[in-house]
């Protein structure tokens, strides 16, 4: 630690603090544009002068370190002072120079009210402009169909072309041109194609970058924030969800430094218009081949009287992959209820297994704990477009050097450089058996991960390829005292939840692929399941909330809530449980999804014993304790994945391939919005023309 | 005048071979290897005593840059890059040593490498150098054939000497730019600290030098730090090129004492001033960078050319480039055009610089025709005050102090332009179009 | 300095290689430089190119050399745009003269060379004269200010110039023999007119 004095207030911090950092230690705001916590350091806006006591000169206190500062003559701690005359001034002529050229258009700006400039203007600038020449013009660029750009307003803070560099590893922005001509751009104006790409709106500190979507939409002083969890993916980042009325306007990340830090993928924040559009708003009964609008009563009728006249056996429930843990919980209260044994939540067949132990299904070492690994291999999964936060931080680790990656499985672009070492499960056992240089590598490395992804678990033989990539795990030191790397790396954000309370098949009941085999169920559950083919013959009861497949098999279709619509727990893929809460309300005649079956119940004869969501949570907290510890990850027994590592089983010969072909379209919501199929034509422009 | 046997640049004209034969001819290549084994300290403490000053512009000691470099090599290979981007407009010296005798660049090079353990060595030249590279280029080539630099040389000391370009971007001459532009990105300088001395090219040890700072060394070597320090004065040692340029009879660069009068330097080199010394209006002394020194007894009269000298009157020596300018000159768009310079080579990197740059152009130009208000004077001298020692790298000053200099010493005129064109203006019943 | 974009697709070649010449020349300049550091060749391997293409840049080549140094596009526009010794359009076959117009120059009469570009090739800079044969420019110093007036035509400068010198300098450029580069006096290099004032007792 090193001793410093700010203002006259003498701090303790550590010698690699920057003076910016420390001022903040000792209470003093010092005023930045291009300064930002998780980006490189370029020090060019020049707003957070500060005076050195000694220094000739003001000096930039983001770049200057604690430890770069001499001590006084007699050894006193340095002295900076960031209040004086001259730190006064020299604000307040950069803040002269950054609005000189920068256009008076705030009232028809979308960054207006979260303006950093407009705020630091008020704080630290002058009253009026002694600027009496044309204000500089610059072209508007076109870069995708997520980030709106108004050039007149860049400051040229680079923050946007260094967060494309850095943190998504996709180099597509720079600074063209050179002094008062130099402009932000992509090549020649191509789309960005970076899953992460809205995060430069956020970043932006004046009204240059906008989101295009959510152009002249809302005022922030006008929005309902509500802070929530994200679905779209199984890493479960933190979201605020801005409403407006009834309706979402836009999504923004909050910071949660053990998942997300500050970043969040575009299918995270641009999926809002999906959110509005092919909604399920009334209840819907099948009827002569057509889907005709019904009450709630009928269709609670319908259903009632399918399932009295059908034998407990042939009834199953399947589980999508945005439920919450709360109607998964009373969907399993009811089948239990009605007798009925066969439950999945695994519409993919993935294998995993609760009595496996939790060990068997989560992300082990935490994605904060990436940043500690210093091996990896990933296995079976394409994490880009799996959970493309997620990658971003495995990528952060990359650059922080010495960690090694390897692949097995698709040979993709995942903005870091690995080893690719094979395609599928003979590549993975030569591995496990050590015949492999990666082998050694991992044997070497003090806290080793092996990421293990539904591509390599959701097929016929995933519990022979998770007992192999287990065995590995066990062989190679992946999973040791004090560090278990067997990181599962989930897509579905209600899966580990799902597994957590059990929501697999009882004694005798079938898996969902049995469930769905022809003639092996009468009725139906789907809870939200829209990923899965259910054949003629079974009486389809959808649960959901998009005209999506699941609605389009249905026989009923009981409309239901989405994530932004209930409040509801979810744990994510390091089975960290996270509660979401209630941004707005389901459209029509759509409900929460709990309070559905919990109404379904009482028709059916078998009514669930909780009147309010409170009593359903206190219920599922009473069978599952670790639930309740909001935010805190239960962890897995590592003696689990050694156990896995002895299961064996014959695995086949067949590449393991991502489940996620296309980023954009992962789920019902994400495949109503317009702007994710807009993307997605990009991204399929892409790879058409890269593979020529 | 100095004596030419103790001029440095004997080929300056290039009336000579600039090759290795000529090279030899004129005392280069002599005995390197001996100085090499002197070692990394003495060749420091030397350079040190002699009291050379970086001829780049700033006039750090390079001695004392060169003890900056870490003792022991670690696991970073140590670099020497030589700052050949010479594009300080006044300045052409450079281009003389790397046309007309490069071999004493080569052969400094080898010894300034030796004495910061340096194995490889860039030399930077600026693009429009390009029969200049070719020269640089083919002396480097002589030097391996003939064993004296690469692997396994003549001297002992295996030392590699590449010749780099630019392309055009007079920042690129500011060493934190350079080495940006070294690793094949924009010339944006670099913020300090780091400096390079501890994070320099690719992040290893590196020194930048100046053409003339280690052209001079060779000679230094050879005939000892006393006769460098003995010409000149204390802390303005040496020998210098002078380049004169403007308002003489006969422009001209010049090997002179550091010290020498302004009055003598032109009188004796370039013919005197155009229509006499009394036709002088004002001299920059030392690149367009430097503020502007007016004639008279205040100041070009007793000006002395070098750093102590020129600061007395508020400049500096900055690279020995005279730029004369006599009465027939109009001082305010000669200023105009100095801070069109920059506002063109800004890099745009840092605020101040970016956004000051055409304000103060746009400014001067209207200043220029007169079309500006007087209260505008004072406000162009506070926005050089905001550049100043604002920016990321010293471009800011050098593009402000000139400016500044102007005010200090033409208001007078700035005010006169005004009142004849609003005068003028009035008489033809125009709109005053001031702010335009 | 304007905003400095490629130029419009009407222009640009399909388009770009290096010749076989050129690649291998290529190839060793990336020697020179550490490895992994040979991004470190961009401006010269741009340079070459725009040799190559009759002495300006087209966008082809900006692609072609960022991937041949295994660098995103992004970033050799960047360095293709930030240098401006770079033509990002098409100039005249025969010469595109960049005279200097910073101060050293202007005060030694650079005005007069300016309006024989002005009247012999095109009121614009950067435009090509009717007959596709000269282009001008206006650069920054060009480094022989004690030469002033100077134009840079190609490889060669010009210096010590007139109206009526540039106007032979030019024609020798359309008759495709262009006149000796240097000084257009008589003059020894940088030294004085009329004969060096030092360095007589130096044998050459």
């Amino acid at each position: 630690m090193a001793k410093i004095i700010v203002d006259g207030i003498e701090v303790d911090v550590p010698p690699e603090y920057t003076l910016l950092q420390a001022a903040e230690a000792a209470g003093s705001e010092i005023p930045r544009f291009c300064y930002h916590e998780r980006l490189s350091i370029a020090g060019n806006c020049r707003m957070c002068l500060v005076e050195l006591v000694g220094a000739p000169k003001p000096i930039a206190s983001c770049a200057w370190g604690v430890r770069d500062c001499r001590p006084g003559p007699n050894g006193e701690p340095p002295q900076v002072r960031t209040k004086t005359p001259m730190v006064r001034k020299a604000r307040e002529g950069v803040m002269e120079f950054l609005l000189i050229n920068h256009p008076l258009d705030c009232p028809i700006c979308d960054q207006g009210g979260e303006c950093d400039l407009q705020d630091q203007a008020m704080a630290y600038g002058v009253d009026s402009s002694r600027y009496a020449e044309n204000k500089r013009a610059v072209e508007d660029k076109y870069i995708g169909p997520l980030v709106k750009t108004i050039m007149n307003r860049c400051i040229h803070c680079t923050r946007c072309i260094r967060f494309s560099a850095e943190v998504a590893g996709v180099p597509e922005l720079g600074a063209t041109g050179r002094g008062e001509d130099m402009e932000i751009t992509t090549y020649l104006e191509q789309a960005m194609s970076s899953e992460l790409q809205g995060n430069v709106v956020d970043l932006c500190p004046v009204g240059a970058l906008t989101s295009k979507p959510y152009a002249f939409a809302a005022r922030p002083w006008e929005l309902t924030k509500t802070e929530s969890i994200d679905v779209m993916d199984a890493l479960g980042s933190a979201i605020r969800v801005d409403t407006r009325g009834r309706e979402v306007m836009r999504i923004l990340p909050r910071v949660n430094d053990d998942v997300n830090e500050e970043w969040i993928s575009d299918k995270t924040r641009h999926v809002v218009d999906g959110l509005r559009t092919q909604r399920l708003d009334q209840p819907y009964i099948r009827q002569n081949g057509r889907l005709l609008p019904a009450s709630w009563a009928a269709a609670f009728e319908a259903i009632s009287a399918k399932i009295k006249a059908t034998r407990p056996e042939r009834i199953g429930a399947v589980a999508g992959d945005l439920a919450a843990v709360e109607e998964m919980f009373a969907l399993k209260d009811l089948m239990t209820r009605l007798g009925a044994a066969s439950l999945d939540c695994r519409q993919d067949g993935a294998a995993l297994d609760p009595k496996n132990g939790r060990a068997s299904y989560i992300f082990n070492p935490t994605v904060a704990g990436i940043e500690q690994a210093d091996a990896l291999l990933i296995v079976g999964s394409n994490p880009r477009r799996e959970a493309a936060v997620l990658n971003a931080r495995i990528r952060k680790r990359w650059r922080m050097g010495k960690f090694p990656i390897a692949v097995i499985g698709e040979n993709a672009d995942l903005t870091y450089a690995y080893d690719y070492l094979g395609a599928g499960s003979d590549t993975l056992a030569e591995l496990a058996a050590g015949r492999h240089g990666f082998a050694e590598t991992l044997k070497n490395a003090e806290r080793p991960m092996i990421l293990i992804g539904m591509g390599a678990l959701a097929r016929p033989d995933g519990a022979a390829v998770a007992a192999l990539a287990a065995k590995a795990a066990a062989e190679l030191g992946v999973v040791k005292d004090g560090w278990n790397g067997y990181a599962v790396l989930h897509t579905a954000a209600s899966r580990v939840g799902a597994l957590d309370i059990g929501f697999v098949p009882g004694a005798g009941g079938k898996s969902a692929a049995d469930m769905t085999k022809a003639g092996a169920s009468d009725v139906l559950f789907l809870l939200g399941a829209d990923e899965i083919d259910v054949p003629p013959g079974a009486f389809v009861i959808y649960i959901g909330t998009h005209g999506d497949q699941g609605a389009h098999r249905a026989d009923v279709i009981l409309p239901g809530a989405t994530y932004t619509e209930k409040s509801g727990l979810y744990v994510n893929t390091e089975g960290r449980p996270q509660i979401g809460s209630r941004a707005n309300f389901p459209p029509g005649e759509a409900r929460e999804d709990w309070a559905i079956l919990r109404a379904l119940s009482d028709v059916l004869g078998h009514k669930l014993p909780y009147d309010s969501l409170a009593q359903l949570r206190q219920a599922l907290f009473m069978a599952h304790p670790h639930l309740q510890r909001i935010g805190e990850i239960a962890p897995g027994d590592a003696a689990d994945v050694r156990k896995l590592a002895g299961q064996g089983g014959a695995s086949e010969k067949a590449p393991f391939r991502s489940p996620v072909e296309d980023f954009y379209f992962t789920n019902p919501i994400a495949r109503a919005s317009a702007v994710m199929a807009e993307c997605s034509t990009l991204a399929e422009g892409r790879s058409l023309s890269a593979a020529e | 005048m100095l004596d030419d046997k103790d001029r440095i640049f004997k080929n300056l004209y290039g009336q000579g071979d600039f090759g290795l034969e000529g090279a030899r001819s004129r005392g280069s290549w002599d005995g390197t290897k001996a100085i090499l084994e002197k070692g990394r300290d003495a060749i420091v403490a030397e350079v040190k005593a002699s009291g050379l000053r970086g001829r780049g512009g700033a006039g750090f000691p390079t001695g004392v840059k060169w003890s900056f470099m870490p003792k022991a090599v670690g696991d970073r290979p140590h670099y020497l890059v030589v700052n050949a981007d010479e594009s300080e407009p006044g300045t052409c010296k450079d281009r003389e040593i790397m046309r007309n005798d490069p071999h004493l660049l080569v052969e400094g090079c080898l010894i300034a490498g030796r004495a910061m353990d340096c194995r490889a060595g860039y030399i930077y030249v600026r693009g429009e150098f390009i029969r200049e590279r070719e020269r640089l280029q083919a002396a480097i080539d002589q030097a391996y054939d003939a064993k004296l630099l690469g692997k396994d040389n003549v001297h002992g000391y295996d030392f590699d000497l590449y010749v780099h370009h630019g392309a055009g971007a007079y920042i690129c001459g500011e060493e934190m730019a350079l080495l940006e532009s070294l690793e094949g990105k924009k010339g944006m300088p670099r913020l300090k600290p780091p400096f390079p001395a501890n994070m320099g090219l690719y992040g290893c040890p590196t020194t930048v030098n100046n053409v003339e700072s280690i052209a001079v060394v060779p000679d230094i070597m050879r005939r000892g730090a006393a006769w460098f320090a003995g010409i000149g004065r204390t802390n303005n040692t040496g020998t210098k090129l002078f380049c004169i340029s403007g308002h003489v009879e006969k422009p001209c660069t010049v090997e002179e004492a550091m010290g020498i009068p302004l009055r003598e330097l032109i009188d004796t080199h370039c013919g005197g001033v155009r229509g006499g010394w009394d036709n002088l209006l004002a001299v920059i002394p030392g690149g367009s960078s430097m503020p502007v020194i007016p004639a008279g007894s205040s100041g070009c009269d007793d000006l002395l050319m070098d750093f102590d000298g020129c600061a007395k009157h508020k400049s500096a020596l900055g690279t020995a480039a005279v730029i004369v300018m006599d009465k027939s000159t109009d001082i305010i768009r000669a200023f105009a055009r100095i801070a069109y310079f920059y506002k063109h080579e800004s890099c745009g990197q840092c605020t101040p610089c970016r956004e000051g740059m055409g304000w103060m152009w746009r400014v001067l130009t209207r200043m220029a025709d007169g079309r500006a208000e007087k209260r505008e004077i004072d406000m162009l001298f506070d926005v050089t005050k905001q550049i100043e020692g604002h920016t990321i790298c010293a471009f800011g000053d050098g593009a402000a102090w000139p400016v500044q200099g102007l005010i200090r010493h033409f208001r007078p005129e700035i005010e006169r332009r005004i009142d004849e064109y609003t005068r003028n203006s009035d008489a033809h019943g125009a709109i005053r179009v001031a702010a335009e | 300095m304007a905003v400095r974009r490629v130029a419009p697709p009407k222009l640009q070649p399909k388009d770009f290689a290096f010749t076989a010449e050129n690649l291998d020349w290529a190839k060793k300049q990336v020697t020179k430089y550490p490895e992994g550091r040979q991004q470190s060749a961009i401006i010269p391997l741009l340079w070459r190119a725009q040799e190559q293409n009759g002495g300006w840049l087209p966008e082809a080549a900006i692609r072609a050399v960022a991937d041949f140094l295994g660098m995103a596009h992004i970033r050799a526009l960047e360095v293709a745009t930030f240098y401006t010794m770079f033509l990002l359009e098409p100039c005249g076959k025969k010469a595109h003269v960049q005279v200097c117009g910073t101060t050293p120059c202007r005060l030694r009469g650079a005005d007069a060379i300016f309006e024989v570009c002005h009247k012999r090739i095109h009121h614009e800079p950067l435009h090509v004269s009717a007959d596709g044969d000269f282009s001008w420019e206006e650069v920054e110093c060009l480094g022989a200010c004690v030469n002033a007036p100077v134009v840079l035509i190609w490889n060669d400068t010009y210096e010590d110039l007139t109206a009526e010198s540039i106007e032979k300098v030019l024609d020798g450029f359309a008759k495709g023999a262009p006149v000796k580069p240097g000084p257009q006096i008589d003059r020894q290099m940088s030294a004085p007119v009329g004969g060096p004032t030092t360095l007589k007792s130096v044998k050459a």
